[in-house]
């Protein structure tokens, strides 16, 4: 038996076992749990990234659960496909594999992080539970799945959100993140019951075959849009984003910027594999762009006025979020212009998925390294840091690397995926472009702020007893600074091989709508 | 036109929801608002798998008609419930907890994070 075919299900199966086995694990003490976390996690990316092996060599891969088969896609001979069906293709593969990494790397993180804390048994489980949300959103093959897998996810975060619950800012941002995300996920349930009605079907690829633009798809298509972006902190929604990521421990931090990308993963599904050239206008890619560009520029010009390390990062999530929705957005205004999409459209959609992966690696360390520095200091305002390079090289070391990939300087992969959106939207309106080099300058701007006043300048006396921080927290961002500076060296090798097949199967509509329905479109 | 009359009261319910989230201070109002606004979206799961004179949508023991109701939607909405609970149950514990801290559930004096 080949199980190669099995392992859509076991990406799901390994955290979700996690999660239940944490409790248990954790009446064995402190070190069989630290290892049931990063066996899990580690588990985890073995299978994300065989799964993404798997996939690119031969095609999407599904399986249904409660069928007779679980590689049959029209289950008991039916017509239409009726069952639970995972449908992974290289975008949901790709995206599994960022998010699979930054929760290995934050979980080793976490291992000595959390250490002086009590009640790790629920931290376990909740940051497995986590994984396995995240990891289904990216998966699912069902829209209504999505809205079960985006709940479990929400539901993790609210409670990792406020692990630390003696704080009362914790508190009232779980709060904040809990109300959002409530609203949220109503809004994808009754959509997702809107086309049940209208069609019969919750699959995400038999609902695409059949698509018209009607009124009532455009108001689905609205709520799913609206709330997605929502999720995943676009500007006018981008409130609870900074607050959440700000107060959440740094191990979830790092492991919300994958959970975000999720959301951000199902928006481009609804958009690219459910609507696809049936959505006829270009209100809704104008949409995207639009929030893209707000998100890009107020984003980063509140965070450049920010003094507190964590929320400054959050800030610039928010900005970071923009350039995604801005390649994305302008690779779906072009979708059903085979000229248009040649010369810059499918420029666009590689940035923009090449940005995801660059944004997820780097914004995840720069988060771990804000939470080494309030791990080795405890303090988390700015205007008290001071000198720290000379104490904490490593860090200051891998600090400088995302630093200087998010800015886009040019050696590093930031730089790359920048330039294919400036180049892209560029061709579309110069005005786009123009926003997005202004991002990138406040971006350098805040960052040389950060490095000048926490690393550099002379040493404050409160800080004289500061030591590097544990190796397991150094080999956590050692992970993620490996995937970076390897992004970054081998540039044409990971555009080929990651980025461009990714890219490739989120235009291709008939290619996802084909796998479940054998081509019968 | 009475075949209607679920929908409009989803809707009703459904703005209910939203302008209580928006508009009220209180916490636990805010809460309640939010499960409102689940049930609303469980009211309009079932109205749609509802078929005019159907019967239980089983096999055996069904009774003499012939028109079943749809079963996919009562599955779904079973989910939903389950998951409404569990976020409802979680967000009372948050207000619990905002209490015991701030001493107050009033909006507008909980406002520690800004900028």
């Amino acid at each position: 038996m080949n199980w190669n075919e099995h392992l859509p299900a076991l990406i799901l199966i390994i955290p979700l076992f996690g999660a239940f086995i944490a409790p248990v694990c954790s009446l064995g003490g402190k070190t069989a749990r630290n290892i049931l976390l990063v066996a899990i996690s580690f588990l985890t990316l073995i299978v994300a990234f065989m799964l993404w092996r798997h996939v690119l060599a031969n095609g999407i891969s599904y399986y249904v659960m409660g069928g007779d088969k679980f590689n049959l896609s029209l289950p008991s001979g039916m017509a239409l496909p009726v069952r639970i069906i995972l449908e992974v293709d290289a975008f949901s593969a790709f995206m599994a594999l960022c998010g699979a990494i930054v929760s290995f790397a934050g979980a080793l993180f976490s291992v000595n992080y959390m250490n002086r804390f009590t009640g790790m048994g629920r931290f376990v489980s909740l940051y497995c539970l986590l994984t396995a949300g995240m990891i289904g959103m990216m998966v699912t093959g069902d829209i209504f799945n999505f809205f079960i897998f985006i709940e479990i996810s929400s539901i993790a975060s609210f409670g990792l959100i406020a692990f630390w619950r003696d704080k009362p800012t914790a508190i009232e941002a779980s709060f904040k993140y809990a109300l959002i995300s409530q609203v949220g996920s109503m809004f994808i349930l009754i959509a997702a019951g809107a086309l049940y009605g209208r069609y019969n079907m919750l699959n995400m690829a038999a609902i695409g075959s059949v698509l018209k633009m009607g009124s009532m798809e455009k108001l689905v298509l609205v709520f799913l849009v609206g709330s997605l972006a929502m999720k995943c902190g676009t500007f006018p929604m981008h409130m609870w984003l900074p607050d959440a990521y700000a107060e959440a421990p740094t191990g979830v931090t790092c492991l919300l910027v994958a959970v975000s990308q999720a959301s951000l993963y199902g928006l481009m599904r609804v958009c690219f594999s459910i609507y696809g050239a049936t959505m006829g206008s270009s209100f809704i890619p104008w949409m995207l762009i639009v929030f893209g560009l707000a998100s890009m520029f107020f984003g980063v010009s509140m965070a450049v006025v920010q003094h507190e390390i964590k929320r400054l990062m959050g800030y610039h999530s928010v900005s970071q979020v923009g350039y995604m929705l801005l390649g994305l957005g302008v690779g779906l205004l072009v979708l059903d212009d085979a000229r248009a999409m040649a010369d810059y459209g499918f420029t666009a959609i590689k940035g923009g998925v090449f940005h995801i992966f660059n944004y997820t690696m780097y914004k995840a360390l720069l988060f771990l390294t804000a939470g080494a520095i309030y791990y080795a200091t405890g303090k988390k305002d700015l205007n008290e840091m001071g000198g720290l390079a000379r104490r904490m090289p490593y860090t200051t070391f891998m600090f400088v690397i995302a630093a200087a990939a998010i800015s886009g300087l040019p050696p590093f992969n930031g730089f790359v995926s920048k330039l294919l959106i400036y180049e892209s939207s560029f061709a579309v309106h110069p005005f786009l472009a123009v926003v997005a080099l202004v991002t990138s300058v406040l971006t350098l701007a805040s960052f040389v702020k950060v490095f000048q006043t926490a690393f550099l300048g002379p040493e404050k006396s409160s800080l004289a007893k500061v030591q590097e921080v544990p190796a397991a927290m150094l080999i956590g961002m050692v992970v993620l600074t490996a995937a970076i500076l390897g992004a970054s060296l081998f540039p044409s090798w990971t555009l080929s091989t990651l980025v461009e097949p990714a890219a490739r199967a989120l235009v291709d509509q008939s290619g996802y709508i084909g796998a479940i329905l054998g081509g019968g479109m | 036109m009475i075949g209607n009359a679920p929908f409009f009261v989803v809707g009703v319910l459904f703005l209910m929801g939203l302008l209580g989230i928006f508009m009220t201070k209180n916490l636990i109002k805010i809460a309640i608002a939010v499960s409102i606004l689940g049930s609303s979206v469980n009211i309009f799961l079932v109205a749609l798998g509802y078929r005019t004179g159907g019967t239980i949508p089983v096999h055996f023991l069904a009774g003499e008609g012939s028109t079943m109701v749809m079963p996919t939607p009562q599955a779904m909405t079973l989910t939903a419930i389950v998951i409404a609970l569990a976020t409802t149950a979680l967000l009372l514990s948050l207000i619990m907890l905002v209490w015991r801290h701030y001493g107050t559930i009033d909006v507008d004096e909980i406002r520690r994070l800004r900028g």
